[in-house]
């Protein structure tokens, strides 16, 4: 079985300043550590391979620091890891990214064996999109379990998988067939402390280096900021609510006292909605 | 348990164990490093002053790329009252040399630059891994560590203990006792960050000139303690610090000292309007010569503070410890390059290449200073400052008093507070100590 986890190296939150005046974060000299989502993801993939064998590569784009995360991921236990970078990956947005990361899976099939299961974590901390993993299946072609809390049953004779999926309302049992990805909840395991042969093997393991070229791209105008079509246009810092909540005596009629208390609040609405109920 | 095998296992990852393990991985030998903190710097603290000699000699050409802050052409000695400061100021463009000779720098960056180094010579680092004990053979020779990580076991030649200052592996083997509350001392500190302009502006500097302020007087409460004040490009530096047997004589505070400190009327100006950012504690080693303990034995030896090497009366500990640590590396290396045994009779050579060194004989000379400053510490801090504030204002205040009836009350107000003998005994004991 080959598992490949996705992880991101992100600003420590805990530690982040915002600019005062251009509102960018700053992000020198912030501490760098794994997206805590992806450890969640990271520990699901252990677990997987203690138990059923294996091997668990850990794959991530960023700038050459990104290798601090790719060793502490060994670090966990991790058998492999893969390092993406390039400076034609800068500014990528999600859909970018996506295609990066899903190129180098393809290509860590070719090169080491083909993933049964890919994981990332629910989002990350400093995007907090969420589609990152859902992007990698559909241009991968595979099958989706998000928001995953636990991995049930994994039959990799029948290649099915049995995830619990917490929705709202309760939990969602699902089952699909390998391979698959896989995002995982926050809160559902706690990374493990590695052992010092891990630790050992850590320090010293070679990581693995693409450039965009050496991972497979072929079309490089996808990548980085030329392939993102999201435009950041403007950063700010919400300014603090200013208006209070307004207290209504309980009258007679509560619901038209209500409905009053909003048409005096916001004058216009009461013109809007005669407009729009014309119609009716 | 690991199989394999290391020439050395250093613990620590602080100046004397950086320093240590660099000498022995550019030496060849095969080197662990384990440090508890996330990386190297994220445990340490100090003021902190780099001394340029001691790092030249690890990594010579350092100022390339090393994260230094300013580098220091002034020097303030204040003696403080509550109101005042007598100060003995030098400062020298000499110091705007080539390759200047102290520099303030910030431990969490510095070291981490350290750590690039020792890692580019060679040396395995393991970080977030606290070493629980020594292990040790039949006879209690040591032959490696034990770590909180599973299968954490390993073995090694030699082991050098770069722990810090409490000892904690060395007195848990029973090779040494812990520190004693009078031999150490406890300094809290404060980085308040302001702009560079704002800095320049306070302590008249341009570009990268520093300036260090260090003080003594009422600020310690009649312990035997210091304040310091160190310009960064964009922080100031500033603690106090006291003996910890002191602390637990008088039940003062250590921040209702900082805060007192800070609050001085010659100390607000310097940092008013700046944000603290950081603050942080440290055990300092005041014990001097006398303190020292065995500094090596069967399969180990012990560098830095966790030797308890701080020169106190010149605040120097930092260039003791990368002293020690690549002298200890140097002295493994010629045992080793003999294909000698990693024992205590061998290894007694890092004790004799130590004794010749500054090292130690900086120490000897002022083996008595700290048992003086600790048992007069209420004359030397408390009364002595009082009376010099005093002689300095009567000196300068114009009111009408002739001259000769002024120098007499200043020398009265000795006499009276510490008697002549008590006057000459101070000056021999001082004398005495600082030959």
């Amino acid at each position: 079985m080959h598992i490949v986890v996705c992880i991101k190296q992100v600003p420590d939150s805990a530690q982040i300043r915002v600019h005062p005046v251009t509102n960018t974060i700053m992000r020198q000299g912030v501490p760098t550590i794994i997206n805590p989502y992806d450890l969640f993801a990271l520990e699901a993939a252990l677990e997987l391979r203690d138990k059923l064998g294996g091997e668990v590569t850990v794959l991530t784009m960023g700038p050459a620091s990104a290798e601090d995360s790719l060793r502490k991921a060994l670090t966990f236990g991790a058998d492999r890891a893969v390092l993406l970078t390039d400076r034609f990956f800068a500014g990528a947005d999600t859909l970018a990214t996506s295609y990066a990361l899903a190129t180098a899976i393809r290509k860590i099939g070719t090169e080491f064996a083909t993933p049964d299961i890919v994981f990332t974590g629910k989002q990350t901390i400093d995007g907090d999109t969420a589609q990152v993993g859902p992007g990698i299946a559909k241009r991968l072609g595979l099958l989706q379990l998000t928001y995953v809390a636990k991995i049930s049953k994994l039959d990799l004779e029948a290649r099915t998988i049995e995830a619990e999926r917490r929705a709202e309302g309760g939990v969602q049992v699902l089952q699909t067939r390998l391979p698959c990805l896989v995002t995982m909840l926050e809160a559902t395991n706690q990374i493990r402390r590695g052992a010092m042969k891990d630790a050992l093997r850590a320090a010293r393991a070679p990581i693995v280096k693409w450039s965009a070229q050496e991972a497979g791209v072929e079309d490089i105008s996808k990548c980085g900021l030329r392939g993102s079509p999201t435009i950041v246009k403007r950063v700010f810092a919400p300014s603090p609510r200013t208006e209070k909540a307004t207290f209504i005596e309980l009258a007679e009629q509560p619901a038209e006292a209500l409905i009053e208390a909003i048409f005096q609040r916001q004058p216009n609405l009461e013109a809007e909605l005669a407009t729009l109920a014309r119609g009716y | 348990m690991i199989d394999e095998r290391f020439d050395a296992i250093v613990v620590g990852a602080g100046m004397a164990g950086n320093a240590a393990a660099l000498t022995m991985a550019k030496r060849g030998l095969k080197v662990l490093q384990l440090e508890r903190g996330e990386y190297s710097g994220s445990k340490n603290v100090q003021g902190a002053i780099l001394y340029a000699d001691m790092l030249e000699k690890l990594v010579p050409d350092f100022r390339e790329d090393a994260p230094l802050e300013r580098h220091l052409v002034e020097q303030r000695f204040w003696m403080m009252d509550d109101r005042s400061h007598t100060g003995l100021h030098y400062r020298s463009d000499d110091f705007n040399e080539e390759k200047p000779n102290r520099y303030t720098i910030i431990r969490a960056q510095f070291d981490k630059w350290f750590s690039s180094k020792v890692r580019e010579a060679g040396v395995t680092v393991l970080c977030e891994t606290t070493v629980t004990e020594l292990a040790q053979d039949a006879y209690g020779k040591v032959i490696g560590v034990r770590t909180d990580r599973l299968g954490g076991e390993i073995h090694a030649d030699v082991v050098v203990l770069a722990e810090g200052v409490n000892g904690v592996l060395g007195t848990r083997a029973g090779l040494r006792e812990r520190p004693k509350p009078d031999k150490v001392a406890l300094a809290v500190k404060e980085m308040h960050f302001l702009p560079r302009e704002t800095i320049e502006a306070r302590f008249n500097l341009k570009g990268d000139e520093g300036v260090v302020i260090e003080a003594v007087g009422t600020i310690s409460g009649g312990m035997t303690g210091m304040g310091f004040i160190y310009a960064n490009k964009e922080c100031i530096s500033l603690g106090i610090g006291c003996l910890v047997a002191d602390f637990q004589r008088t039940g003062q505070t250590p921040y209702g000292l900082l805060d007192r400190f800070k609050r001085h009327p010659s100390v607000a100006p310097l940092i008013e309007g700046s944000e603290v950012k950081e603050y942080s504690a440290h055990l300092i080693p005041e014990g001097g010569y006398k303190a020292i303990p065995q500094l090596f034995g069967e399969g180990w030896v012990v560098v830095g503070d966790a030797a308890q090497l701080n020169n106190a009366i010149h605040r120097e500990g930092s260039n003791l410890a990368m002293t020690s640590g690549r002298i200890a590396g140097e002295a493994i290396f010629q045992v080793k390059s003999r294909r000698d045994p990693m024992t205590a009779e061998n290894l007694a050579l890092y004790k004799k290449m130590l004794d010749e060194s500054f090292v130690i004989k900086d120490l000897k000379k002022y083996k008595d200073m700290p048992a003086l400053m600790h048992t007069q510490s209420q004359n030397f801090f408390l009364t002595y400052p009082q009376l010099v504030s005093k002689a300095m204002q009567n000196f300068l205040r114009v009111d009408g008093t002739p001259k000769v009836e002024k120098e007499k009350s200043s020398l009265r107000s000795f006499i009276e507070a510490r008697s002549w003998t008590g006057l000459f005994g101070d000056a021999f004991r001082f004398a005495r100590a600082w030959r």
